[in-house]
């Protein structure tokens, strides 16, 4: 357990290294931009003095890390806003959309995947593999554009983009995201079900699914029973790899539906060269995507009875 | 640059030219405007709008721009995305400018210019209140034109505000503003964001709460998605004929063309893509409102002046002949360049000054497009192959003209390296701060810019002493002397083919039907006045 929390901090510290020096290199300077033309080289460099941006690189790089560790993530260059204050109404809609796109993929995902398994020489199973062949090439910022069109233009029934924050009232915000989550959720719900599709593939030729048969189970019983928690070991898998990919189509998916999500955020910043509010966003995402890896990696434990009775002894 | 973008360093402080006529006029005759009326209406009201009283039901304007401000305070940055919506909605100034370009009084119920025409002394409204109640003083005029000049404000603010010698508090409501010399232009300056009378008590959190006198206040900020106004109950003048006023930001046009189609939205402030205009041609639902702008898409030309103190550009050499520079011009077919990359909406202009402006002459006919000439002009100057970096800002208007001009530079011999530069931070960096360009591609949205072409300093590395000097009389000049020098000074840009001006954008506004009171052209203090419009 040590060892694991000793790779985390590992991993955040290594992060926050490549995250400084890549966006050290983006060329711009964001005193020119903030002051615009007419800005004097007495000015210019008051303004970098004010930001801190002069001092040298390992001092600026310091100064963040020791900031973050103690909670602070420093101000935006641009705005002069607190870094957190920016980024946490922000992170609520990222967070909305990418819970619900994969609660939706896998809503989608698990019981197609179970068809098209036991059923894959019969038509369901054609049909499933074909539709999901199908909707893997679907670009999600396509089927975005048509489900705007189509709900949110033609038929009016839901608000075709925007966003409300759940606190101000949780039925717009629902109403609001019902797009966006499907056209995240469909588009990665294609890609897992061929994962699910062959995790119980897998499961179907054990020796304990056959026992199981073989004494008079029906199959959706021994799916249910032997099935699902074997294939589910591979599908956290699975899912937690896949999270990277809902996050990042979830940064398009925010620009279709003009959602003040994370990923919009960090395009803007960038734009601005507000490397201050770039290196906050992304040490965040980072920092996301490492615990859910150590969560995949807790739920392993908890899935599989044989990891914990060797782990105990 | 462009109303629908992140403005760069483009202040975007504008006044409609009709507007610089009325104040010169106003100060050659020393006269006093607005001065027998004490009117203190922030906004004439549109006749036509018939500004019913609902009070039982929660009256709203949602408004869809592009622009979304990185701080509230709009007097920080150079972005023009603040004021835009919170430039007479939510700040006032003295002076406004109303929807022909007028100036009229706002804060100030009248104002006195000295025979010299350097005081002015600004009587204001007694009625005048801040959003907390406080009265507007003389002193807070004079702690706001402090903070403009010595405080962390826009270098373009500072330098609007650097004629004004001495401010002199002569009693709670008067306030004597002393000059350096006469300057034309001060008092549009103090329409614009220059001009803002903010609440000296809200100086310190300016950037996320205003402390304004205008009929709105702040009421939430969703940073990236929205800015939500309220009605200011306590408000001093004519009150607002709405609860609610949001302005929703968009990168995307055809997500605001979809937030309206849906009936989200009451108007689009400047449609972005005219190619999708016809979605909009439902009269029982939409009206479509095709004005002007102060915006001018701009070719720009590295001259290569190399200014004292300033570090040079990298400009190729070859573009300090003028030969060359009108090789590019006339190499280029405008009205084809027009047709194809904003779908034949806007103007065609030969010069950095559009139709609206008081001294506008018709330049386009200066070096017509002709590519044998150019061929000619190139071979004459040495150059019959030339390569040249060609680096527009990446925004659709500029890459889509970016390839036009690419393909017929490409006719004459000149082979034009395209590379698009993020907007606007590498953008700022590269092209506006180091001139480390050949050819670009940005618009213009300040009014009267022209004057830019007499700092030399300017990206555009321009140097021409005539133009200089003709700048300079006509901002000390009656308003006769400043049209004139204008006009000079925008023909002599001209036939040096300093830049190649492509065109003029248009100010393509759509409303749902029965909105009312949206001026046809864009304002040129570059503020979306809401206190005009009304909604049946």
């Amino acid at each position: 357990m040590l060892a694991r929390l000793g790779i985390f901090a590992l991993s955040l510290a290594l992060a926050s290294v490549v995250i400084f020096v890549i966006t050290q290199a983006l060329p711009g300077d964001v005193a020119a931009v903030i002051l615009g033309h007419g800005a004097t080289a007495e000015q210019l460099a008051a303004k970098r003095a004010e930001l801190g941006t002069d001092r040298p690189f390992v001092v600026q790089y310091l100064d963040w890390v020791f900031g973050m560790a103690t909670g602070d993530f420093g101000r935006s260059w641009f705005s002069g806003l607190p870094v957190a204050t920016l980024i946490g109404p922000r992170a609520e809609v990222t967070i909305s959309l990418v819970v619900g796109g994969l609660l939706l993929a896998l809503l989608i995902a698990l019981p197609l995947g179970a068809v098209a398994a036991l059923k894959r020489r019969q038509w369901p199973g054609f049909l499933t593999s074909t539709a999901a062949q199908v909707g893997m090439a679907v670009p999600a910022f396509w089927a975005g554009i048509l489900l705007v069109f189509v709900f949110g233009v033609t038929l009016g029934w839901l608000p075709p983009n925007g966003y409300v924050p759940i606190g101000r009232d949780p039925v717009a915000w629902a109403r609001h995201l019902v797009l966006p989550v499907t056209a995240l959720g469909v588009v990665q719900a294609a890609v897992l079900v061929r994962y699910v599709r062959s995790a119980f593939l897998e499961v179907l030729g054990e020796d304990h699914y056959r026992t199981a048969r073989s004494i008079g189970w029906t199959r959706w019983r021994a799916l249910a029973r032997h099935g699902v928690r074997n294939a589910a070991l591979s599908l956290v898998t699975v899912v937690g790899l896949q999270l990277a990919a809902v996050i990042v189509g979830a940064i398009v998916i925010e620009r279709v539906f003009v959602l003040p999500g994370l990923g919009s955020l960090l395009l803007d910043m960038v734009s601005q060269h507000d490397l201050a509010v770039v290196r906050g966003i992304v040490m965040l995402l980072v920092l996301a995507v490492l615990a859910i890896n150590a969560l995949v990696d807790v739920s392993y434990v908890l899935i599989d009875p044989r990891l914990r009775a060797r782990e105990s002894s | 640059m462009a109303k629908s973008e992140p403005p760069i360093g483009a202040t975007r402080r504008a006044r409609r030219t009709i507007g610089a006529a009325v104040a010169a006029m106003a100060l050659a005759l020393t006269a006093c405007t607005g001065g027998g009326a004490p009117t203190t209406t922030p906004a004439a009201p549109d006749p036509g709008a018939t500004a019913t009283q609902q009070p039982a039901e929660t009256r709203t304007l949602v408004v869809g721009a592009t622009a979304e401000p990185a701080t509230l305070d709009p007097t920080a940055t150079d972005a023009a995305a603040g004021t835009q919506a919170l430039l007479y909605n939510v700040f006032e100034t003295l002076v406004r400018i109303d929807a022909e370009g007028h100036l009229k009084p706002l804060l100030a119920q009248a104002w006195d210019v000295s025979e010299d025409r350097l005081t002015y002394t600004f009587k204001l409204s007694p009625n005048a209140r801040f959003s907390d109640g406080t009265p507007v003083t003389a002193e807070a005029v004079a702690a706001n034109i402090d903070r403009i000049q010595n405080g962390t404000t826009a270098p373009k603010l500072k330098k609007a505000m650097s004629v004004v010698a001495a401010t002199a508090v002569v009693d709670p409501t008067t306030i004597d503003i002393t000059l350096t010399r006469p300057s034309v232009t001060w008092l549009f300056d103090m329409a614009g964001a220059a001009g803002i009378v903010m609440n000296p008590a809200g100086f310190a959190a300016a950037n996320s709460e205003t402390a304004g006198s205008g009929p709105l206040t702040l009421g939430r900020w969703l940073p990236g998605d929205s800015i939500v106004l309220e009605k200011n109950a306590q408000y001093w003048g004519t009150p607002a004929r709405f609860d609610e006023v949001t302005f929703r930001y968009f990168k995307d046009p055809n997500a605001m063309n979809a937030s309206m189609l849906s009936g989200q939205l009451d108007i689009i402030s400047n449609l972005q893509a005219p190619e999708t205009l016809a979605q909009f041609s439902d009269t029982s639902r939409f009206t479509v409102i095709e004005g002007s702008t102060d915006a001018e898409v701009t070719l720009s030309i590295n001259n290569g002046a190399t200014p004292e103190g300033v570090t040079p550009g990298t400009g190729n050499e070859a573009l300090k002949d003028v030969r060359v520079r009108k090789a590019i011009t006339m190499a280029i077919d405008r009205q084809a360049l027009l047709d194809t990359v904003w779908f034949g909406k806007g103007t065609l202009i030969g010069s950095m000054s559009v139709p609206t402006d008081v001294w506008y002459e018709d330049l386009t006919g200066t070096h017509p497009y002709n590519p044998e000439e150019a061929k000619r002009l190139l071979a004459e100057a040495g150059h019959p192959q030339l390569t040249l970096r060609l680096q527009p800002a990446a925004l659709p208007y500029a890459s889509k003209a970016a390839q036009f001009v690419a393909s017929q530079l490409g006719a004459v011999g000149i082979t034009a390296q395209v590379e698009e530069l993020q907007f606007p931070a590498r953008w700022v960096d590269t092209v506006l701060q180091k001139a480390d360009y050949d050819l670009s591609i940005v618009a213009h949205v300040e009014p009267r810019d022209v004057v830019t072409y007499a700092n030399p300093a300017y990206y555009w590395r321009y140097d021409n002493p005539a133009v200089q000097e003709a700048v300079a009389r006509a901002d000390a000049g009656t308003v006769a002397e400043y049209e004139a020098e204008m006009r000079t000074a925008s023909r002599l840009i001209a036939e040096d083919a300093a830049a190649v001006w492509l065109f003029a954008l248009p100010n393509l506004v759509v409303t749902k039907t029965g909105v009312t009171g949206v001026p046809e052209n864009a304002n040129s203090s570059l503020a979306f006045d809401v206190t005009t419009i009304a909604k049946a």
